[in-house]
């Protein structure tokens, strides 16, 4: 009868309702599919014939949710309109449950969002026994809330203490997981599901939800009840200690259960929607759909991948260098189905790379994630070795060698040597320019950058570094490679540090050059947490080495001669190198210190060597100064075509080092400050703090323009 | 502007508050009504020149609640024409409440009334009567609201007052207070509390430990420690407190104020009321000033509102005698006494609420009447009487003997 959604009725009287959306990649909440549903739902009321309806699903997943595509466009709409419409969704779920005819939702596949709220506002939910299936309410990662009814739902079907982790967190469960939760019914054999749905008509199941009973209790106590009160006092610090206060969504979920819960539903569910609006209209939604998942599923998708270009299947890579980097990408490939040759100076070496893999495939296997045999699988797939002439027939080598010119050029050749003519050649660089590197290589039009990030079996992001003499061709094919390892591929030009490292540094720089100036350094970590970073600055230098830091910088003076302008940064670098010996976390000593039987904490000579100033600055101005460098230097970045789309700056800095979610990335940030403020702004810092904060011509332009990084 | 005197103040000793204590088996209204009746009884009063009762009183529910101060004039036997109205300032409540007793009276509106308070902490337990600022997550995280005693922990933290700085002044009280008891300083002020057969329930503070060392309390073990780390309340502090690294958790049960259960009563009058009744004015109310300050930190607002009582009355810090703070946590003290330079000897002479207990409602009340005892004892002059404040408010009454 729609393209969207099938309706029948069989002889015993029960309508189905089959969600089967004809022209879309998934089922989803949209306009359309909303107006095909009502108009079903109350079809089905409104007929005698019918004694009560399942809601299933003739795709693999339930309802994966709502059209993102609708609701970036929300903060367009205003406060009014957004709120008609929230309330229309939750109007049609609300005459669902309560039309006196009981419905069931039988769930064969992933229902998340919207569509478990659809579920929820079912009668009886029963899932087939899929264990791909999720079941969650995950709107919080892209700054939303359940506004479905969710909420209020769940929170009155599991009690308070129970939904809000799965809000706030936006955790997903498996239908086994789901069913001891109390989230839903039953779990069944997949092709029981239906008859079991019926079964629940046949047998009479009540039409009435438990919160329209008039002895209704939450489960666990009500809001008020002293666990309740005690859930929401400890619940608002949980969250603050979580997410330093960043994201506004886990607050207003937070807020909808403890209005909600002590209200009738229907009132609940107005609080629910007004929240919603809120955030809905709100730029963090928007950045963080922008972002996270337009952006993101585009990067995945491999849109920026030359055409034409056949796909590169991958049986055999080639990894050098065994050491942290190369053992976790043999995982990652190995793990992926990709046979992988691990070459090191010495067996030892080679075979202590293999052993990080056999360790984390423990790891999985004793959590129940993964069976010996597969673990096996995958640890067969690597083969530790020193002898080049093993990488015979690979379609790519990786190298993962320590960071210096000559030893790459020898690794360069002696892999060329044994390999075929198409095969690619990838330096897994951070910071050394591709093009330079590729003089080592007899063909450098398949030399090309893959920048991973360690460890590598957790870190999503590859930044991929075209050189001057990369074809296009080989640019296609690795990205195939990063598609089947699953990661997030974006695509930069070759320049000094790239794209990630280049503006990360400047992050780890700043804090380092506030201590110079005197700043509290406690102040200067817990800005950078407050400003939404995974890290302060202070501790991600010692993560990520002084020493190392002092290197590079030792290596660019060398490298830039007079056009090196040294940053305040560097002072205490070499300080801390040279003089203090406080070379980073690996040694013990940073800016840190590292006690075997305690948590870390700032290191007490700080206040010696880098004495506090009278005046400290406010948090504020702190978190400024710690974003906006990174905004200067990816709009740098930007302006000399090292990243050529915002996207890929945004989605990068996101997954590469954890740059502020909420701001969608580095450009997405200038561009919720607004270009023009932030151009004001910066030239204030410039003058407060140095030439670094100068903005770069393009803002100045893009600011004079009214012009914007996305519309 | 009509002057206002205290005529009498009394109070019951403080029972421990839980359920062993002396107190636990004594409602909140007789915990009260054996302050009325000692009122009436020690002065001789026709109650019917009472205009009001004003009683502070922290958790006004159960027990408690419905307005406990009218409830208790009426059980009291007092004139049928006696007011009564409950209030909660926290913990200032028993000094908020002898402040409106004296405002009444300033204003030319009462003649004669009853400040006080109680709380029977053991009966209604803190956190009884709910509220939005702990709970309510729209109002609870944009305010940082964290439990008191990590407020308490991050003065110490911010001012980097040491466990044993915070111990010694605690085993200081606990001398003070033994010394003040063994002779007899409390004597004319404390009222046992007696059964309906007049058997004595309690007569004494039961709360104190003589003795204690800065050992015996090095031995105890942070109480907000492991409450705050597991809900997070140290990183919201730390979001209002970035400057700090880390939250240092100092503050335990002997360095604390002690929960109890009692009850106080000031008799607040003016000239004509006093002398209509046959009493003597033993001080008068020179000023008093309430203040709001930052609420993370929730406890430094004593320096605030006794900076703002001496400018309304006039004075200077030279002027007053003797101080007194309630004893919420040591490091509210520590803090008090370096911001405003008040030497140890001039402040809680007689120890305070570490040793003897705080019953959130009354202490106001009863801190009051044993600075005026004390006052007396040494023939001096003035005293600032303080308390810290729930959510960063502050209070302080001066008063001068007459």
């Amino acid at each position: 009868m729609s393209e969207l959604i099938r309706y029948e009725v069989d002889d015993q009287g029960i309508a189905t309702i089959t969600w089967d959306m004809q022209n879309s990649p998934m089922n989803v909440l949209n306009e359309g599919s909303i107006r095909a549903y009502a108009d079903l739902v109350e079809k089905a009321i409104a007929d005698d014939d019918v004694k009560g309806v399942v809601v299933t699903s003739a795709r693999n997943e339930f309802i994966a949710g709502a059209d993102l595509r609708e609701l970036l466009r929300s903060s367009e709409q205003s406060a009014e309109e957004l709120f008609g419409w929230i309330q229309n969704l939750q109007g049609l779920f609300r005459k669902q449950e309560t039309g006196k005819k009981p419905f069931v939702a039988a769930i064969n596949g992933t229902a998340l969002g919207g569509g478990l709220e659809l579920t929820l506002a079912c009668h009886y939910r029963v899932a087939a026994d899929n264990p791909k299936t999720k079941l969650g309410l995950p709107e919080v990662k892209l700054g939303l809330l359940p506004g479905g009814g969710g909420t209020q739902r769940l929170a009155r079907l599991i009690g308070a203490r129970a939904s809000l982790p799965l809000m706030t967190e936006g955790k997903h469960l498996s239908p086994d997981k789901a069913l001891e939760t109390g989230v839903i019914h039953a779990v069944v054999p997949a092709d029981e599901l239906l008859s079991a749905a019926k079964q629940y008509i046949l047998d009479g199941g009540s039409a009435k939800q438990p919160w329209d009973d008039r002895k209704f209790r939450v489960p666990d106590g009500g809001v008020q009840s002293p666990k309740g009160y005690e859930t929401f006092i400890g619940g608002a610090a949980m969250l603050q200690k979580a997410t330093w206060g960043v994201y506004p969504a886990p607050k207003a979920i937070m807020a909808c259960v403890y209005h909600g819960l002590q209200l009738p539903i229907d009132q609940g569910l107005k609080v629910e929607a007004r929240q919603f609006v809120k955030l809905a209209r709100g730029q963090v939604a928007q950045n963080m759909i922008r972002t996270l998942f337009f952006s993101l599923n585009d990067a995945n998708k491999l849109k920026r991948r030359p055409e034409d270009v056949p796909t590169q299947e991958y049986t055999k890579v080639g990894v050098l260098g065994a050491g942290m980097m190369g053992a976790g990408l043999a995982y990652s490939l190995a793990y992926s189905g990709v046979e992988v040759v691990l070459i090191d100076r010495d067996i030892e070496s080679a075979e202590r790379g293999k052993g990080y893999s056999e360790g984390l495939l423990k790891k999985r296997v004793k959590r129940g994630r993964m069976t010996e045999e597969a673990a096996n699988e995958v640890l067969a797939r690597i083969t530790p070795t020193t002898d080049y002439g093993q990488l015979e027939g690979a379609q790519m080598v990786i190298e993962a060698v320590f960071e210096d010119r000559g030893i790459k050029a020898t690794v360069t050749k002696k892999a060329e040597e044994v390999l075929g003519s198409s095969a690619i050649f990838a330096s897994n660089t951070s910071t050394l320019p591709i093009t330079g590197l590729a003089e080592a290589s007899s063909r450098p039009a398949n030399f090309i950058g893959l920048h991973f990030f360690s460890p590598v079996d957790k870190m999503p992001l590859v930044e991929i570094i075209v050189g001057e003499e990369t074809s296009d061709e080989t640019l296609a094919r690795s990205m195939d490679l990063v598609k089947k390892i699953r990661k997030t591929p974006i695509v930069v030009n070759d320049s000094r540090g790239f794209y990630t490292s280049r503006v990360f540094a400047t992050y780890v720089q700043e804090g380092i050059a506030m201590l110079s100036e005197g700043v509290n350094p406690a102040l200067i970590d817990n800005a950078g947490r407050m400003a939404g970073m995974p890290v302060g600055p202070l501790a991600l230098a010692d993560e990520v080495s002084i020493e190392l830091m002092y290197k590079i910088a030792k290596q660019t003076k060398a490298d830039l001669g007079d056009d090196y302008v040294e940053h305040p940064a560097t002072v205490v670098g070499t300080k801390m190198v040279e003089e203090l010996e406080r070379i980073g976390k690996k040694a013990g000593a940073g800016f840190y210190e590292y006690p075997e039987d305690a948590k870390k904490h700032l290191w007490s000579g700080l206040a010696e060597h880098f004495p506090l100033a009278d005046e400290q600055p406010a948090v504020e101005d702190v978190q400024q100064r710690l974003l906006h460098i990174q905004g200067i230097e990816a709009a740098r970045c930007y302006e000399e075509n090292v990243v050529t789309e915002p996207a890929d700056a945004d989605v990068g800095s996101i997954m590469g080092w954890g740059f502020c979610p909420q701001h969608g990335g580095v450009l997405s940030y200038i561009q919720t400050v607004g270009v023009r403020e932030f151009v004001q702004q910066c030239d204030e810092l410039a003058k407060a703090h140095g030439e670094r904060f100068a903005p770069p011509a393009l803002l100045r332009d893009m600011a004079e323009k009214g012009e914007q990084f996305y519309d | 502007m009509t002057e206002a005197f205290i005529y009498d103040a009394v109070r019951t000793p403080r029972g421990k508050g839980k359920k062993t204590g002396s107190l636990h088996e004594v409602s909140p209204i007789h915990l009260v009504t054996t302050t009325l009746d000692a009122v009436r009884e020690r002065n001789e009063l026709d109650t019917s020149i009472v205009d009001d009762v004003v009683l502070g009183c922290v958790e006004p529910v159960m027990d408690q609640g419905s307005n406990i101060a009218r409830v208790a004039a009426i059980a009291a036997n007092y004139d049928e024409r006696v007011a009564g109205v409950q209030i909660n300032r926290f913990c200032a409540s028993g000094l908020e409440a002898c402040n409106m007793a004296a405002a009444q009276v300033m204003s030319g509106q009462s003649d004669m009334v009853i400040g006080g308070g109680v709380e029977s902490m053991s009966r209604v337990p803190m956190m009884s009567s709910g509220g939005a600022w702990a709970a309510d997550p729209e109002v609870s995280i944009p305010s940082f609201f964290v439990p008191q005693g990590v407020s308490a922990d991050l003065i110490a933290t911010k001012w980097g007052y040491s466990r044993t700085d915070l111990d010694g002044y605690a085993v200081e009280s606990q001398n003070r207070a033994k010394h003040a008891w063994d002779n007899g300083y409390f004597d004319k002020s404390v009222v046992p509390v007696k059964d309906l057969n007049g058997l004595t329930i309690l007569d004494r503070d039961e709360h104190m430990r003589p003795g204690t060392s800065v050992d015996d309390l090095g031995k105890l073990n942070p109480s907000f420690e492991m409450q705050a780390k597991m809900a997070g309340f140290d990183r919201v502090a730390l979001m209002k407190y970035p400057e700090l690294e880390r939250i240092e958790f100092f503050h335990h049960a002997g360095n604390s104020s002690g929960i109890v259960d009692g009850a106080a009563a000031v008799l607040i009058g003016n000239k004509e009321a006093g002398e209509r009744a046959n009493l003597k004015p033993r001080a008068r109310i020179r000023s008093f000033a309430v203040v709001g300050s930052e609420p993370t930190i929730m406890l430094t607002g004593p320096s605030f509102a006794a900076e703002k009582a001496l400018k309304r009355a006039g004075m200077t810090r030279a002027d007053i005698d003797l101080w007194e703070l309630n004893e919420a946590f040591a490091a509210v003290v520590l803090r008090f006494m370096d911001v405003l330079e008040v030497p140890h000897d001039k402040i809680n002479v007689n120890g305070g609420a570490i040793a003897m207990g705080h019953p959130l409602g009354a202490t106001g009340a009863m801190i009051l009447g044993t600075a005026l005892d004390e006052l007396e004892r040494r023939d001096l002059s003035t005293s600032l009487v303080t308390l810290c404040v729930g959510a960063g408010m502050g209070i302080a009454t001066i008063i001068e003997r007459v």
